[in-house]
This record gives structure tokens, sequence and C-alpha cells, in this order.
């Protein structure tokens, strides 16, 4: 089971969805099916079509930079994380 | 007695400030939406709903909805993109609600519509194939940021008729919802070079007389104008003005002659000329304009108006609303005789809109 973090922006769109869960997961790409498929809408979110990630959203597994198709060891962290703010 | 509701589109969210019918104290409620930068927040009278279309720089373009004036919110988008094309939706401008469809433009130019309140949308089109279109899209041919529909005018009568703007390139007509388009653009000035006479145009903002479907109005990049055969063809009324240019625009909803409109200065700043803020009024179809300023800022007022800055109720002596891009709101009870600030401080706002509710 992967380790994902969320960032804070997407709990209050999403009823029921914690900063911190497990996902069991082969891919960044099949975290995102999961969280879709318990929180629809999530994914939109997140991706963009393509499908790719939204620009300014980066994803880090096991703190190194990620695309949708990278690959997730069992015990791997997952950080998805919201890149840029403004002001 | 009935419930006064002003929509505040604003860039970190959307307020709504309640009045009674007198109109004289404001309620402020918000920041609703989680802080996402709203374009257009819009009342459906038919159903009470409240919607917005916001674009947030990390989660992407969604339309939230309220079904209870903003006390609960969702947001969706579901089918609210150009699917595996090359079209890009970055976000929706523009919301219109009519006879129990919601219609959304956005940008990269598309219509999409909704029925089901908002919870699902598809698209209804690109404008494919129409004059302009082979270009709109191109990024070398765009200013900066890009093109898209921040409007869809519909009406009143005939669900299958309504008209769109594509930003820089004018209005397209269709009568038999969205199979067929016309464009609507006849009478226009471009200072710029056209190649096709019927499409270049800047087309700001188009209201219509709610007591006249034939009455149109636009504020366009350069000049005002008028159309009294539902867009067929269009006279400029610029003359009085102390600009040509603007964004935000308004009928009045009981005289088909009185409309409301603020210049701006045409140059960078986009602001109030000289520093004061008034709002015009034409009581004669632009024959002859008044500048409304009393109770206005009239010294070092540098501010602007945004497309959907200004909103007009529906009242006997209707009252007429407008907020501007650095989060100043202001409102007249008396058709713009007087005016007030109801708030100060809130984000830039992009979107004014009123409703009357029971």
């Amino acid at each position: 089971m992967a380790e994902l973090y969320l960032p804070s922006t997407l709990p209050s769109l999403f009823a029921g969805l914690p900063r911190r869960l497990d996902v069991d997961a082969s891919t960044v790409d099949e975290v995102l099916d999961r969280l879709d498929e318990q929180w629809p809408g999530l994914r939109d979110r997140l991706c963009e079509p393509g499908p790719v990630l939204r620009q300014h959203i980066h994803v880090y597994v096991d703190r190194e930079r990620a695309g949708l198709e990278t690959e997730l060891d069992p015990r791997s962290r997952v950080d998805v994380i919201t890149a840029i703010s403004g002001g | 007695m009935s419930k006064t509701v002003l929509l505040v589109g604003t860039r970190k969210g959307c307020f709504l400030l309640e009045s009674d019918e007198s109109r004289r104290d404001w309620e402020v409620r918000g920041p609703f939406c989680e802080g996402w930068p709203i374009y257009h927040a819009i009342h459906h009278a038919d159903t009470g709903a409240i919607y917005a279309a916001a674009a947030s720089e990390w989660h992407g373009a969604s339309v939230w909805r309220s079904p209870d004036l903003g006390e609960t919110w969702q947001q969706s988008s579901e089918g609210l993109n150009y699917g595996d094309t090359e079209l890009k939706l970055s976000k929706v401008s523009g919301l219109t609600a009519v006879n129990g469809r919601l219609f959304a433009g956005a940008e990269m130019p598309g219509v999409f519509e909704s029925r089901d309140g908002g919870e699902t949308w598809s698209l209804l089109t690109t404008l494919e194939g129409q004059p302009g279109s082979e270009s709109w899209n191109d990024p070398a041919n765009q200013p900066p940021g890009h093109l898209g529909v921040p409007a869809i005018l519909p009406h009143p009568d005939d669900p299958s008729r309504y008209w769109a703007i594509v930003q820089g390139i004018g209005i397209f007509e269709t009568t038999d919802d969205a199979a067929s388009w016309t464009p609507r653009n006849r009478g226009l000035r471009a200072d710029w070079p056209l190649e096709n006479p019927e499409v270049g145009y800047c087309v700001h903002k188009l209201v219509m007389s709610p007591v006249d479907s034939d009455r149109l109005y636009q504020q366009n990049h350069v000049g005002m104008h008028r159309s009294d055969d539902g867009g067929d063809s269009w006279i400029e009324i610029t003359e009085g003005l102390p600009t040509e240019f603007g964004f935000a625009a308004g009928a009045h909803p009981h005289d088909r002659d009185t409309f409301y409109v603020i210049p701006l200065d045409p140059g960078h700043a986009r602001c109030m000329p000289d520093g004061q803020a008034a709002v015009w009024r034409t009581r004669d179809a632009g024959a002859s304009w008044q500048r409304l300023a009393e109770g206005l800022p009239q010294r070092d007022a540098h501010v602007g108006v945004l497309r959907e800055g200004m909103a007009i109720d529906s009242y006997d002596s209707p009252g007429v609303y407008f907020g501007t891009s650095t989060g100043q709101l202001f409102a007249s009870a008396d058709e713009g005789e007087t005016w007030s600030e109801i708030a100060s401080y809130l984000p830039g706002i992009t979107s004014v809109e009123v409703a009357v509710v029971d």
C-alpha cells in the first residue's frame, strides 16, 4: 500500500477525503483511479485530458519528481504538492 | 418582503451581499468556493440556485453551485473539457441560466451546456467553421492569455436562439440551438485591418433590453453600439461619452431606451478617466448621455470595472451596482442618481449580478 499525502486544498472539495491515506496501486495513475472511484471528480482536480498532471500539480514518489506513469513500490510514499500560489 | 441578493465574483472566492427592498443596508457573507478565483457568479431564477464559474491555478476550471443561497456548495467539471483534442479549456468565463438549462462559455472558444443543474456538462459547440475560427486557437494570433467565449446571451422566448461572443472576433447568432451560426457584426467599427469584414471585432459586453428583445446594446473595444433589429445591424452611439472604451454595461429593466455604461481610459490603465468615478446613462437610446457620480469618489479614484462588473435589479426604481477590480462595491437604489460604497475591501471584483428573491 502506497502512503499518500494530499494538499490542503483538496479535502474541502470532497466529503470525507483525508489528507493522508493508504492506496493500493502500482503507478501514480492508478492512485488517481482509486481516488476517483471513491471521490468522483477528484482526478479532474489533478489531471487534464491527455491525461497529464495539471501544470501546477507536482507529484513526488519517494521524494523524486514523478509523473502519472511512475511506478510505485508497495511501501512508496506519494506526495501531491500544489506547486505555486501567487499572492 | 423581497430580499435583494448581490452575487459578487472575486479573485479570491464568491461573496453574497443581502439587503431588503430598500437596499440601504447590506450584510456581506463569504468568501465561498474555497477562495477559488471566480469569473462569473449567477443566480438561476427558475431554481433559486447560484452558479459560479471558477478556475484554480492548481485544480483547473470548474463550476461551483449552491442550491440554498450560499449555505452549501459543491463543484463539478465533469464533461467540461475538449477531450482528446488539441483544444484546452483554461477557464469558464461566463455562465447563463435559461429555460432549465445552463450555458458555460469557455476558453479556448467553446460553449458547454448542462441540463442537470451543473452536475455534468457537455460540449455544445466550438463554432468550428465560422469565419475567424481557422485562426482563433492559433497561439501566434492570440493576445496575451487566450481567446474564448466570454458570454452567451439568450433570447427570452426562443430557447433555440442565442448569441455568443468570441473575444476579438465578434458576435455569432444561432437560431437552431447551435447547429448553425451567423456572424452579427454589421455596422461595427474596427480600428485595425480586417481580412473578412464579417468578423474581427472586439465585443466586450452584449446586453438586451428586458422589455424589447430586438434592442441590443454593446460596449465594444472601440465604441458603444446599439441594435434595433436583434443584432442584424449596429449603429454607433459613442458621441457624448468621455471615452469609447469600457467593459461593463447594463440595460434598464423597464425602459428600452435607458442604458448604463462605465467608460474607461483605453490605454494600459483601463481605469475611470481622471481618477473620477462615474457611471454614464442614456435615456434616449444613446442620443445623449448623462454622467452619474453623486456619492462616487471624485479624487484619486483610479478604479476599473470588468466586463461582468455591473448589474441592475428589477425593482420599479431599479438599483444599479458595480464592483471594481480593486475590490470596492458601489450601489445606487435610485437608477444611478446617488451612490454609496457598500463594501470597501473585497478581493478584486470580476463579476456582479443581482437577484430579487421572495
